[in-house]
């Protein structure tokens, strides 16, 4: 007791406390407000493109949020899922006197967008019920190297999976959704189906983190052998998670595919899931709110570098990933929990 | 329950097992003086073993906890009383033998099935969800197992109403918005056994429950301990503090390099020549 109200009141643990709630505040309002900056100063379709590559990037970080900030696991494998998600999508949309001029055909069924979207999703929740049962036997470092190889492995199946996914060439001429006979070809309506998306992957995402199923998630991930004495299997808890995360990364990949309208291997490289888990780490674990964070302040980072006077365009994408991995040791070195998160790795 | 036979289900077992490899050939003495108690047995173990790698951690070891009251466990550092803890509660897998919790025999103890068998525990060196606050500590234990089922759930009032009431009987109920790492050592202790309690069970395991406490902390934990013992349930602990032991249990075991050394009322136990040497020896 005497401890504890002598640590209590130490000046400098009051400090430190109020510095902690004023970086949050802090960095929520600068991050918002340099959005609304750059947007007001490049104008509207500079906004809408921007607000597109965020969403999609918002929905991955807050999905993959579940997996690495609740359940503590910390997976640098998620872009897979994406890139099958997208290719789902790709492939079932593919349109037959399109594919009929290429030299490799591809096999081709002409689904509408909103038709291949939920099958999109169960076919990545089918492969990663298979690869988080495989997971599942691992821990710690070698659980990060595992799903490292997953990653890579995906991405060798999209390149070399030729009859499938026409490897290198890519996928083109991806459909964009119609609703009735409304084709969201326009940037703009695109922009607010994706944010209608993330506002359902919010939503959905905060029921279960407020469930009595996420407080298990983040018991697990302090201490799984103390939470399963008190009659909770932990590894079907992961699985669950792991699923839900990977179908959301898939809802992610399919709208990408149709919102970029041509994908190759390229966009799943193993480099873009290591950004997404800066992405993370850097807005905070454990919080939805840090993942929206991350996800804006990384495309204001990227998209901001352009318009540096003294750096050349084809550098933007380097100079892009030296500054977010500077951030990134400063950020584990001062604030391990990120800028809003509420756990520390 | 008649003394002799021993409980109903695990006779077979018994008779079975050549004494030898049970480990009972050593300090065997007669039935009567192993299976005691007017309620019947708690807990068992039946030729229980667990190594590290050289190190027999828990040797062939054969032991009765009755049921109701308080079982203490000594032995000296090193003599296997948390290894025994880890196999009873699944945490550790067993080597060989078996542990029969509530009379159901079992040769492989799933941790996440103790509680059905009316099981519960805490650990030597305090291991609770860090980082999450003190009051999701004890929810996250009262709330629904199945994963589908507990997507669903939302925080209910009686799971409310039953977290309020453990924090308020461990005294943290002031600290309930806290994250659990930043409680001092003997709140940590208190708010480990708050969740134990929080689960409604038969027997619970508390290994070493008053090390490293403060005199009132300590008397706060013997009150938390009487209070399921007079409720009727089974305790189970270990401590190297021999006048708590001699006032809290009503039962003794003594561990020696993983083998029983004795098993017993406290005061002949703790007055045996073999028990005396042990505790000098080490
Ligand atoms: N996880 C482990 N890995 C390797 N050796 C272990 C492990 N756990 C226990 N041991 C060894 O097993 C033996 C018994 O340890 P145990 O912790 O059960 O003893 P204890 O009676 O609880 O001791 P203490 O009074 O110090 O808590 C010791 O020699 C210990 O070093
Ligand atoms: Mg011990």
């Amino acid at each position: 007791m005497t401890a504890l109200a002598r640590r209590a009141f130490q000046p400098g643990e009051l400090r430190r406390r109020a510095a902690a709630g004023d970086v949050k505040l802090w960095a929520s309002l600068l991050i918002l407000v340099w959005a609304a900056v750059f947007m007001i100063w490049q104008g509207l379709g500079f906004a809408i493109s921007i607000g597109s590559v965020f969403a999609i990037w918002a929905i991955l970080a807050v999905s993959l949020n579940l997996v690495v900030g609740y359940a503590g696991l910390l997976s640098v494998g998620h872009i897979g899922f994406f890139g099958i998600g997208a290719y789902a999508a790709a492939i079932l949309t593919s349109n037959a006197s399109y594919e009929q001029l290429r030299t490799e055909a591809i096999p081709t069924f002409a689904w509408p967008f909103f038709a291949a979207l939920p099958v999109s999703i169960a076919l990545v929740g089918v492969a990663a019920v298979v690869v988080g049962v495989v997971l599942n036997r691992f821990r710690d470092d070698i659980y990060v190297l595992v799903s490292f190889g997953f990653a890579i492995i995906a991405f060798n199946v999209f390149l070399n999976g030729r009859g499938l996914t026409r490897g290198a060439f890519g996928v083109h001429q991806i459909a964009r959704p119609a609703i009735g006979g409304w084709e969201l070809t326009g940037e703009l309506e695109f922009l607010i189906l994706l944010l209608v998306f993330l506002a359902l992957t919010v939503a959905v995402s905060w029921l279960i983190v407020t469930s009595s199923f996420g407080r298990v998630l983040t018991a697990i991930r302090e201490d799984e052998q103390a939470i399963e004495v008190f009659g909770y299997r932990a590894t079907h808890y992961k699985l669950a998670i792991w699923v839900i995360s990977a179908m959301l990364a898939g809802l992610a990949g399919a709208l990408f595919a149709s919102w970029t309208s041509f994908i190759d291997p390229n966009s799943f490289i193993l480099l873009e899931s290591v950004l997404l888990v800066s992405i993370v780490i850097l807005g905070g674990l454990a919080s939805i709110w840090g993942s929206l964070l991350g996800a804006m302040a990384f495309v204001l980072l990227e998209e901001g570098m352009r318009f540096l006077p003294f750096l050349p365009a084809e550098y933007v994408g380097q100079a892009r990933q030296a500054v977010l991995g500077i951030l990134l040791v400063l950020l584990m070195l001062f604030r391990p929990q990120g800028l809003v998160g509420r756990y520390r790795l | 329950m008649s003394g002799g036979d021993g409980s109903g289900g695990s006779d077979d077992v018994r008779v079975d097992l050549p004494l030898e490899e049970i480990g009972l050939s050593k300090h065997f003495h007669s039935w009567e003086n192993l299976y005691t108690g007017q309620d019947g047995l708690a807990l068992e173990t039946i030729g229980v073993s667990k190594s590290f790698g050289a190190v027999k951690a828990v040797d062939r070891l054969t032991l009765a906890i009755p049921r109701k009251g308080m079982t203490s466990i000594v032995g000296p550092n090193g003599s296997g009383k948390s290894t025994l803890m880890n196999l009873l509660s699944g945490t550790l897998p067993l080597d060989g033998g078996l542990v029969v919790i509530d009379e159901v025999g079992l040769k492989v103890v799933k941790p996440y099935e103790t509680p059905q068998h009316g099981l519960t525990r805490t650990f030597q060196e305090v291991r609770l969800f860090d980082q999450i606050s003190v009051w999701d500590n004890i929810m996250v234990v009262l709330t629904e197992r199945r994963p589908f089922a507990a997507l669903l759930e939302r925080s209910k009032p009686g799971h409310r109403q039953k977290a309020r009431g453990i924090l308020q009987s461990v005294g943290l109920w002031e600290k309930r918005d806290v994250m659990a790492q930043e409680l001092s050592y003997g709140q940590r202790k208190l708010l480990e056994i708050g969740r134990a309690m929080a689960l409604d069970v038969d027997t619970y395991l508390f290994d070493e429950p008053f090390a490293g406490l403060f005199p009132q902390m300590l008397e706060r934990v013997k009150d938390l301990m009487k209070q399921i013992r007079d409720s009727g349930r089974t305790i189970v602990f270990v401590s190297h503090n021999m006048d708590i032991v001699r006032e809290l249990s009503n039962r003794i075991i003594v561990l020696d390099s993983g083998q029983l050394l004795a098993e017993g009322d406290v005061e002949p136990v703790l007055g045996r020549p073999e028990v005396i040497e042990a505790y000098l020896g080490a």
